[in-house]
């Protein structure tokens, strides 16, 4: 067993682990994070999408040993309780769902994506998407939801801000 | 999909992590992003005992100029590669290269260094690195070598690497004011290259002064479509020009055949990706 220490969701934990235990695991299993869901469990399909050290990564795909010491933020965390962030109200609006098994990694893609470009065209969209499979086939309605989202951050934060919301 | 147990340590030094490779050379994998290697592990395709994580080296990530040549370092991700002014400025082929490179998600984690270091005959680093001449600076706990691209690259995902050593940065000779594309041709969102060219050209008073083209998944190992380069150099930079040449891109290669494609469709995806490749490196309509 390996020790430990990261903040999860603003929130500082401890944990032993076996090296070989997956982020995803780890949240879900140990800290009760089942927001975030396995889709491919082969790191295709990108439904597992968090942000480590404010940058998106499949979970799956990554150990927890090698998250220790970092800062990892779930769908589950993106908004205080009870509020939604731009981009989950964008997708509640536009309808950028159907079955939502994807939509938790569609939305922290979408985010790590308006993080680095504030407005992107529907091209940028779709390529910042690539990762992200919607089995419903979805497309439109998200890339919608993600430009509406970029809107909807513009007009709330002071131009060229573009931090976390 | 959970990996079969192994140990693991995360050493801050090079000089630690060479320690416990030669300590545990039989049983040991190097993780670097992890994002070829975890995949492997899961799919219980390989099972060693040690994982040795290079995340912790600062040493290891990191690009810089040095003098004709540019240094970046193993570590380093995608991400930080493709947003790099000095890369874009200096190896335009692999910022292109870059854009074509797997997700966004990935792209945060996987490395430079390890990409080339599991030689995916159908990853897209491999090819440019062979076209711009990389060198690669290869650590043991004796010191280093350098080893040359053609030579780094020596079979379906092997290189020159050995059981005690470690890739630590790989040089690019600067190909400042070069043209380049990378042309990736897949069926679908987030595929591996059925075939990939990567081609990068200087063009001086109309003229090819230089070419360099690199082939994907034409072979067990990146090649060189050598003909077509050195059909080009000294020619006028024209559409007839690069026709005539992209018609030899597929002559040496030993394309597999696979359900993606038999070898004869992927030698002539070759010929008329080499020809789009030149042409946009060139500039010529």
């Amino acid at each position: 067993m390996t020790s430990i220490r990261l903040i999860v969701d603003g929130r500082q934990v401890a944990d032993e682990v076996e090296p070989r235990t997956l982020l995803v695991q780890y949240l879900r299993e140990q800290l009760g994070k089942t927001g975030t869901v396995i889709g491919c469990d082969t790191s295709n399909c990108g439904a597992c999408t968090v942000h480590l050290n404010g940058r998106s990564v499949k979970s799956c795909n990554v150990l927890a040993v090698q998250a220790d010491g970092g800062e990892v933020t779930t769908i589950q965390g993106l908004a205080p309780a009870g509020e939604l962030h731009p981009v989950q109200e964008a997708f509640r609006e536009w309808h950028g769902l159907q079955c939502g098994y994807c939509t938790p990694g569609m939305i922290m893609q979408a985010v790590d994506l308006l993080n680095e470009n504030p407005s992107p065209s529907e091209e940028a969209v779709r390529a910042g998407l690539e990762g992200n499979l919607c089995r419903c086939t979805g497309y439109h309605n998200i890339v919608a939801a993600v430009r509406h989202a970029s809107e909807l951050m513009a007009n709330r934060q002071p131009v060229g801000s573009g931090a976390d919301a | 999909m959970i990996p079969a147990a192994f140990d693991y340590v995360a050493p801050t030094t090079l000089d630690e992590a060479l320690a416990s490779l030669s300590a545990h050379r039989d049983d040991v994998k190097i993780l670097a992003g992890g994002q070829s290697l975890l995949p492997v592990l899961r799919m219980r395709l390989n099972e060693p005992g040690l994982l040795i994580d290079l995340g912790r080296i600062e040493s290891l990530r990191g690009i810089r100029d040095d003098g004709d040549a540019l240094v970046i370092g193993a570590m380093t991700t995608h991400h930080d590669v493709s947003a790099s002014a000095l890369v874009q400025e200096h190896a335009l082929l692999i910022s292109e290269a870059m854009t074509h490179l797997a997700d966004p998600q990935v792209r945060h984690r996987g490395t430079f260094g390890g990409a080339l270091s599991h030689a995916d005959p159908a990853g897209d680093l491999c090819a440019p690195a062979l076209a711009l001449g990389a060198t690669f600076v290869i650590a043991s706990a004796g010191g280093s070598r350098t080893v040359d691209a053609g030579s780094f690259f020596t079979g379906l995902f092997e290189t020159a690497i050995g059981e005690d050593e470690i890739l630590a940065e790989v040089r690019i000779p600067k190909h400042t004011d070069w043209g380049a594309r990378y042309e990736k041709f897949v069926q679908i969102a987030y595929q591996w290259s059925i075939v990939g060219v990567a081609a990068t050209v200087q063009v001086e008073g109309g003229l090819f002064a230089a070419a360099r083209v690199g082939l994907t998944n034409m072979g067990i190992v990146p090649l060189r479509a050598e003909a077509t380069e050195s059909s080009l150099v000294g020619q006028p930079a024209t559409a007839e020009t690069i026709a005539a040449a992209a018609a030899l891109a597929a002559d040496g290669t030993n394309p597999p055949s696979d359900l993606n494609g038999d070898a004869d469709y992927r030698r002539h995806l070759a010929r008329v990706l080499t020809g789009r490749a030149l042409r946009a490196a060139s500039g010529v309509a």
